[in-house]
């Protein structure tokens, strides 16, 4: 047994890709040894700025030596195959042995394989892993053409066993490989002769080099808090800064700075994203007043001044970044004063959403009026939520979103405040984006709620209506993530609403807007609308009014108009097969929820959810899935009679024609059942009429039991059938239980 | 193990001591390219000679110009025209860190006290054709350098790769100075008879200038400007390889190129006067891209371009390093 030391020395690698380069290195080699029949202990690979390394454990010394048993033509075959397959094994003809097969006698041959030491296969797989290394961009320098990430320099490669070390001989196109190792750039440190994976983690770090990424980060995580908590402060929590900064360097040293007085009245956003974006510093907040104070930042290193030098070096930059900060916070807040809002929006007019949906002015009056609509279903004032719709996107042309994109939103809410707004519409401003995530906090307040869904669902209808859907792993406008978005805020905020009617009238609004027709259609649509409302699309009200318009003003509606209910169809069954996606996690199953949407108003989410999750409920229990079985024989034997008696058995069964106890029972069961169901139903207290349903458990299965369906009496028979055929109404008059998978 | 380090005083000090470490490096200390560009990259000396493969080593101060980085001169370190210090080397030699490194101890840079990170910063230049992999240098956070490994040129594989090496002058020795304006800097020594600080000598211009390219700058001309650079390039390009007149092959290259740098700046100009739409502007670009690209093709063919090594090739022909009648 041998351990196997690997450290790959270049100029530095970019911080995001080290990790990956760590595993990649990890398994390429790995995969290589093993192929090659090199099996191993344990493998560990570590990645610094300059430096990526591996570490194997207990790699065998040679690879096996293998027999391989090959089959040759037959004795008789011809000379030249005979040739070919003694070429091909490697073998003289007297070393072959003949066998009888069924067809005849065979040559065999049987080709030893002797194993290669362990060296020999080391040096091979590096050179391959090296010169076939996937980084996600390389390049090539000097003169030569090799590729790595940047300039490489140097090799280790070294097997240690008991009795010594040994340098595995390597030749990559100039750069040859040793067991001297660099440490620190600049720290004073020089170049050192390794024996072994612990010599070398330890001198490493003697010459102020953690090895170990993680370390670094635990390191620097651990010591910023400590001198942040010294002084009453805490460090806002950023895991993907601290893994790129412990990327950035070998020796980290964590200094706390201070921030400018004069900045520290910008909102803590902009602060954290400015430091964070530009510096790569991390923000220390005061806990008690929630306002960024302090930073701090990571140095590669320890100075005889205590990082005095570097830490004014970097306050000066900090205060550069955060006056360009702070000029466009005040020019922002001074349009806003002044004007309002719309001072700030009105330039939004000439930039362009999507070249088939208008600009995003166009856009922001589609979303306000939607969400006026909206209103009053979620509980908010339309005139409150119209106002919102109108200036929530307003930042998108401020100084500060320019900037810094990912400020949209939160801008926005500082900016509507400053405006004299009301905190609705500026929590509006900020909140309607969300939930973007499935994991994000999904808004609550009216007028977010409002203008949230009305935003999803211009965007999702208008792309949509100009047939941009997600396909495959393809969804550039994220539109699964605003269907989704739109199915939490309606179930979050128990809000009822019917999709169809907003989905087919946005539709058509983009519909008309993407046909481009003249101005008279255009000033018919809202009367249009208020139809489509009312009747749907193809009401006899919308046919009333398409008949006051001209000719050709009604060709191009009813163009536009035509293929709305397919589209408006996929639109809701793609917002059904998000649910589905949605509810699984909930441990609802996509039969129960096929069987909900069988039953009529799917298009409202909310009461849709609330069917499925009592009908999962049900099932989930003893009575249910029993009843479940019971529904099914019924329905069973319905089916087959029906079919071969031609009619529907549909007719309410007479309890004159009831014979057996249980047979009379099953009547009074289903009358309590019936009457439990129908106002639960319409109560939409489905718990209940599930349950109800339930309840008919014991008894329809003591039916089953006591009574043969398909009796010699004709009457009996019909009765019974009959009897079957209030069993599947009342079961059906829940749920679509014919859906349910046993 | 800590070096007194000895500080300049001056912008100019800065410059001297910068051409004195490169000089005794062994570059080619030369001039400023004599036509306005938007950056050292420009000067013939970076985009041309990282071409072929003839061996290059060359450091300059390139005036350069970027028309919307205007502010009247009020903007602490915004100019519409300012220096950058620009070294190139081919192939890029193993100790470039190091030298580099070394030029800042040369400009005072103590690197004991100070913290100098290497941060991914890949360069692309669209209207180059050109792109490379290399890094940002900080120092305490700052950005005082672009290292840049060419990988290619007007559309060109580089063979061998040239190291660049970008310093922007004003925010440099703003940093080594201590100064917070750029106005504020001391050009000359502040300790000479007639002390001039960077204000004195440019406040004026960039007054000037801020005034002209963003109101003033007549875009009808410049617009025609264009196409006729453009078409010139083209016209010189066109012409034979074998002059006439001499009976030698002398592509021109460089004249070409004259007009394809001459043909940035307008269009950075315009771009300044507002008068691009966003979706001109991408065409823009790749006009002067593929006058950029022209250039490149010719100048591989050229002696400084190493067209010897490409002729010796028996399938250059084939591999499209050079055109199919190449013969010489």
């Amino acid at each position: 047994m041998a351990d196997l030391l690997i450290e790959l020395f270049s100029e530095e690698i970019p911080a995001r890709m080290q990790k990956r380069a760590a595993e990649d290195l990890k398994s390429l080699v790995t995969n290589g040894l093993v192929e090659a029949g090199l099996t191993y202990a344990s493998a560990g690979a570590f990645a610094t700025p300059r430096r990526l390394a591996l570490s194997i454990e207990g790699l065998l010394e040679a690879s096996p030596t293998t027999v391989e048993e090959r089959k040759g033509p037959r004795v008789d075959a011809p000379e030249k195959a005979l040739e070919g397959f003694l070429r091909g094994a490697g073998v003289t003809k007297d070393e072959l042995e003949i066998r009888d097969e069924k067809k005849g006698q065979v040559y065999f041959a049987k080709i030893t394989k002797p194993g290669r030491p362990a060296a020999e296969i080391v040096a091979e797989v590096l050179e391959a892993t090296v010169r076939n290394f996937p980084w996600p961009k390389s390049m090539r320098w000097g003169a030569g053409s090799l590729k790595w990430v940047r300039p490489l320099h140097s090799i280790v490669c070294l097997m240690t066993r008991e009795d010594g070390a040994e340098v595995v001989p390597l030749d990559i196109d100039g750069i040859t490989s040793g067991n001297t190792v660099r440490g620190h750039r600049f720290m004073p440190s020089g170049s050192f002769k390794v024996t072994s994976f612990d010599d070398y983690a330890t001198k490493l770090k003697q010459n102020f080099v953690v090895l170990d990424g993680a370390e670094r980060a635990n390191h620097i995580w651990h010591d910023a808090t400590n001198q942040a908590f010294a002084q009453g402060l805490e460090v806002v929590e950023d895991k993907g800064l601290l893994a790129e900064v412990a990327g950035l360097v070998e020796w980290p040293v964590v200094l706390l700075g201070e921030i400018g007085a004069d900045f520290l009245d910008l909102p803590p956003e902009v602060l954290q994203t400015s430091m964070k974006e530009h510096q790569k510093f991390f923000s220390v907040r005061n806990p008690k007043t929630g306002r960024i104070e302090k930073f701090v930042t990571v140095a590669n290193r320890e100075t005889k001044d205590n990082g005095a030098t570097i830490l004014a070096g970097n306050q000066k930059v900090l205060s550069a970044r955060l006056s360009d900060a702070k000029f466009f916070w005040e020019n922002d807040v001074r349009t806003v004063e002044r004007d309002g809002m719309e001072a700030m929006s009105a330039s939004l007019a000439n930039v362009t959403f999507h070249n088939k949906l208008g600009s995003q002015a166009a856009r922001i009056a589609r979303i306000a009026s939607l969400a006026e609509e909206i209103a009053p279903i979620v509980g908010a004032e339309a005139a409150e939520a119209g106002v919102a719709a109108k200036v929530a996107k307003a930042d998108l042309s401020s100084e500060m979103v320019y900037e810094f994109p990912e400020l949209q939103g939160i801008m926005g809410r500082y900016y509507a405040q400053k405006a004299g707004l009301s905190d609705a519409v500026a929590d509006a401003c900020r909140d309607h984006y969300s939930p973007l995530g499935p994991s994000d906090d999904v808004p609550t307040e009216a007028v977010s709620v409002s203008v949230a869904l009305a935003d999803k669902l211009d965007t999702l209808t208008g792309f949509w209506a100009i047939d941009e859907k997600p396909t495959g792993s393809k969804d550039p406008f994220a539109l699964r993530r605003a269907a989704l978005g739109v199915i939490r805020l309606l179930i979050t905020n128990d809000v009822r609403l019917n999709l169809d009617r907003f989905i087919d009238s946005q539709l058509l609004l983009h519909k008309i807007a993407e046909a481009d027709e003249n101005d008279g259609i255009i000033d018919t649509l809202k009367e249009i609308l208020d139809e489509i409302a009312e009747h749907g699309v193809f009401g006899a009200a919308f046919d009333a009014i398409a008949d006051k318009l001209s000719d050709a003003q009604k060709d191009a509606v009813k163009k536009a108009a035509g293929n709305v209910p397919d589209t408006s169809e996929d639109l809701l069954s793609f917002f059904h097969d998000r649910l589905k996606v949605f509810l699984k996690d909930e441990g609802i199953r996509h039969d129960v929820i096929d069987a909900c949407l069988a039953m009529e108003g799917n298009d409202d989410i909310t009461l849709l959810v609330k069917r499925a999750r009592a009908l999962q409920a049900m099932l989930d229990t003893e009575d249910g899935t029993n009843l479940i079985q019971g529904f099914k024989r019924a329905n069973n034997i319905l089916t087959q009679a029906e079919e071969k008696d031609g009619v529907e058995y549909s007719f309410g069964p007479d309890l004159k024609f009831a014979e057996v106890a249980e047979e009379k029972a099953l009547f009074a069961t289903l009358d309590a059942a019936e009457e439990a169901i129908k106002p639960a139903m319409k109560a939409e207290d489905f718990t209940k009429a599930m349950s109800a349903m339930a309840d008919m458990r014991a008894s329809v299965d003591a039916f089953f039991e006591a009574v043969q369906v398909n009796a010699d009496n004709e009457i009996v028979r019909r009765n019974r059938l009959n009897l079957l055929g209030r069993i599947r109404d009342v079961c059906l008059s829940v749920a679509d239980l014919t859906r349910i998978e046993s | 193990m800590s070096e007194t380090v000895d500080k300049p005083r001056s912008f100019q000090e800065i410059i001297l001591r910068l051409q004195a470490y490169w000089a005794a490096k062994g570059c080619a200390v030369l001039q400023p390219y004599d036509m306005e560009v938007g950056a050292g990259t420009f000067h013939p000396a970076t985009t041309l000679r990282s071409l072929g493969s003839n061996a290059w080593a060359a450091a300059y101060v390139q005036p350069s110009r970027r028309p919307t980085d205007g502010r009247y001169g009020e903007n602490p370190n915004r100019l519409q025209h300012y220096y950058q210090y620009q070294v190139l080397i081919k192939p890029s030699p193993p100790d470039l860190q190091d030298l580099y490194l070394g030029s800042l101890k040369a400009i005072g840079i103590d690197t004991e006290l100070h913290d100098i990170r290497f941060v991914e910063d890949d360069w692309e230049s669209p209207t180059l054709g050109a792109w490379g992999l290399g890094w940002e240098v900080w120092c305490d956070g700052m950005e005082v350098s672009q290292f840049t490994y060419f990988q290619q040129v007007g559309g060109h594989d580089c063979h061998p790769v040239s190291g660049e090496l970008t310093y922007g002058l004003e925010r440099l020795a703003m940093y080594v100075l201590g100064v917070d304006h750029v106005m504020n800097m001391p050009y000359n020594d502040p300790q000479a008879p007639i002390a001039l600080t960077y204000g004195d000598v440019f406040k004026q211009t960039e007054e000037e200038y801020s005034r002209h390219n963003f109101d003033v700058a007549n875009t009808e001309k410049l617009l025609s400007d264009f196409v006729n650079a453009e078409k010139e390039c083209h016209a010189i390009l066109d012409q034979e390889h074998i002059d006439p007149k001499t009976g030698k092959r002398i592509i021109m290259a460089h004249p070409a190129y004259d007009q394809c740098i001459k043909a940035s700046h307008i269009f950075n100009l315009l771009d300044a006067r507002g008068v691009i739409s966003v979706t001109e502007r991408q065409a823009y670009i790749g006009r002067v891209r593929a006058l950029a690209k022209a250039c490149a093709d010719a100048f591989v063919l050229t002696e400084a371009g190493g067209w010897k090594a490409l002729a010796t090739q028996a399938d250059a022909a084939e591999k499209g390093l050079v055109p199919k009648d190449f013969v010489e």
